[in-house]
């Protein structure tokens, strides 16, 4: 792993959702690995790199606040579309005042992480892609504050701000460093997009603020 | 005309007086409140819903102007016909396309994207299995918090009427919340690369504007209160990926009120833009 970054991430509220929660929205306890790749991958990725998270920093106190708002009901079917598209006279819209649902969102307050990762090549990966090309592309986005999009904590709406920490930087202080061993219980490790979709877990422990994420996309469960 | 358009952020300030500016259904209507801190919210979705109501009304019927999230209230049925059929130019990019179903569930956002500008500017999910029923849409809005704590205010009201019939009442009454006063700040990001894939271009950038400066101009109500949009900032990158961080450029615009009296105008507060020694290639634009 010579080629291992770090970022730090923070922002207001976050809502990382359990998928037994999903209706009325239930956050962990931190953010998953599945969705700090998933912030890595709006500063740089191709084709070519898959990002493996090896180890999530919590730097701040785990606190939850709840927020219902109204949402709507169905998502738009592709067959409505499509005959409107051949020119039918179907109505294409979603009509907020007939399909309101109100639903709850636990979410997380005043999150700041720091993910430690590092990536692999694919197979997709060409003549042109090595490891150090990539690996100097995500450095200069995340040192110049260049993303493809703006990276979010779980939901649009909870923008991540970042910064890189160059290797020889000290590591911003987690609150609970010293505090021994807190089981966060099974989390969503990521979901395995080969194997239709299947979701893989862990057993997530936190140790001082630090959490090992294993590497699962080699076999292991 | 209509180009691409480069990465953006913005901080929009609006205020709102004797009034509600967004209900919480958890507490009975009240303003949203922060628990902790007692500053008040208003949430993204509060905000996307009146750019939608603002288009709507503004560009009823016209083509590729639809509104895919609507209130309903606001058309009638003949005017939403006015769909657009394919363009030319992205018969190439779908015969790059492959397997057969990938590239129709491609075509389906393409035209979806070019009828609704709300799926243009937000994006939408549609119920396809492939990945690409999902368009993200380039602009992303985020929860609206007041610069100060709010204080919410009660108010019971009277009606010289009731509502059911042979009661033995003859006045029924209700409650209003508002708010005095609160000036709140929100902070939005607009994605280059995104908007290239749903093509949101500058004229739709123009319209979006346009939206955010005269969202509270068309959404007066009983409960809303006086509320206006106070100024728009945008800072505007030259190139697709950015020029500068987000939090940093956000940073440099700072809202205080004048201490000791309860703030109840936007004279009360001081807006600063720090806008010397701007990152090279940003550029910052104020309406």
């Amino acid at each position: 792993m010579g080629y291992g970054i770090k970022l730090h991430v923070w922002g207001d509220y976050a809502c990382f959702t359990r998928p037994e929660m999903k209706a009325e929205r239930v956050s962990y306890d931190v953010i998953t690995p599945s969705a700090a790749r998933g912030i890595l991958e709006s500063l740089h990725w191709k084709p070519a790199i898959r990002w493996v998270i090896d180890r999530i920093h919590v730097l701040n106190e785990i606190k939850f606040e709840s927020i219902r708002r109204n949402e709507t009901e169905s998502k738009l079917s592709a067959a409505t579309v499509k005959s409107a598209m051949n020119g039918k006279t179907s109505n294409v819209r979603q009509i907020v005042t007939e399909e309101r649902q109100q639903r709850m969102t636990l979410m997380l307050k005043q999150v700041g992480y720091i993910i430690e990762a590092h990536f692999e090549m694919t197979s997709e990966a060409g003549a042109t892609d090595s490891p150090e090309k990539h690996y100097n592309i995500f450095l200069r986005r995340a040192r110049l504050g260049q993303m493809f999009q703006q990276p979010y904590f779980g939901c649009r709406e909870f923008p991540a701000n970042f910064q890189l920490i160059e290797s020889e930087q000290p590591l911003p202080p987690s609150d609970y460093a010293g505090t021994g061993e807190r089981d966060l219980q099974w989390m969503l490790w990521d979901l395995d997009y080969k194997a239709n979709m299947e979701a893989k877990f862990f057993r997530a422990v936190m140790k001082d603020g630090v959490i090992e994420v294993p590497n699962l996309s080699k076999g292991g469960k | 005309m209509s180009t691409p358009i480069n990465r953006h952020e913005f901080t929009i300030f609006f205020d709102v007086k004797n009034g509600n500016p967004n209900g919480d259904p958890d507490a009975g209507n009240m303003p949203r409140i922060d628990p902790e801190t007692g500053h008040g919210i208003v949430t993204d979705v509060c905000l996307k819903r009146k750019i939608r109501n603002y288009v709507e009304v503004t560009r009823n019927g016209q083509e590729g102007h639809n509104i895919y999230v609507s209130e309903g209230a606001v058309l009638n049925e003949q005017h939403r016909q006015a769909y657009r059929a394919l363009r030319e130019e992205d018969t190439d990019k779908l015969k790059e396309l492959k397997p057969a179903d990938k590239a129709e569930s491609y075509k389906l956002t393409r035209w979806m994207c070019d009828n609704f500008f709300d799926v243009r500017t937000f994006g939408a999910v549609m119920t396809t299995k492939i990945n690409c029923g999902q368009v993200r849409g380039p602009v992303q809005f985020t929860f609206a918090r007041s610069i100060d704590p709010v204080f919410s205010q009660e108010l019971t009201i009277t009606r010289q009427a009731v509502t059911q019939e042979g009661a033995d009442k003859d006045r029924e009454m209700g409650r209003k919340h508002i708010i005095p006063y609160g000036l709140y700040r929100m902070d939005g990001y607009i994605s280059g690369h995104l908007a290239q894939q749903t093509n949101f271009t500058s004229e739709d950038l123009e319209l979006l504007w346009a939206a955010i400066e005269n969202m509270f101009e068309y959404d007066r109500s009983a409960s809303r209160g006086q509320m206006a949009l106070r100024k728009l900032i945008i800072f505007e990158h030259s190139s697709v990926l950015g020029n500068a961080p987000a939090h940093k450029l956000f940073e440099r615009i700072h809202a205080e009120s004048v201490p000791g009296v309860p703030a109840r105008d936007y004279k009360d507060y001081h807006i600063t833009i720090d806008n010397a020694d701007l990152p090279e290639g940003v550029s910052l634009i104020e309406k």
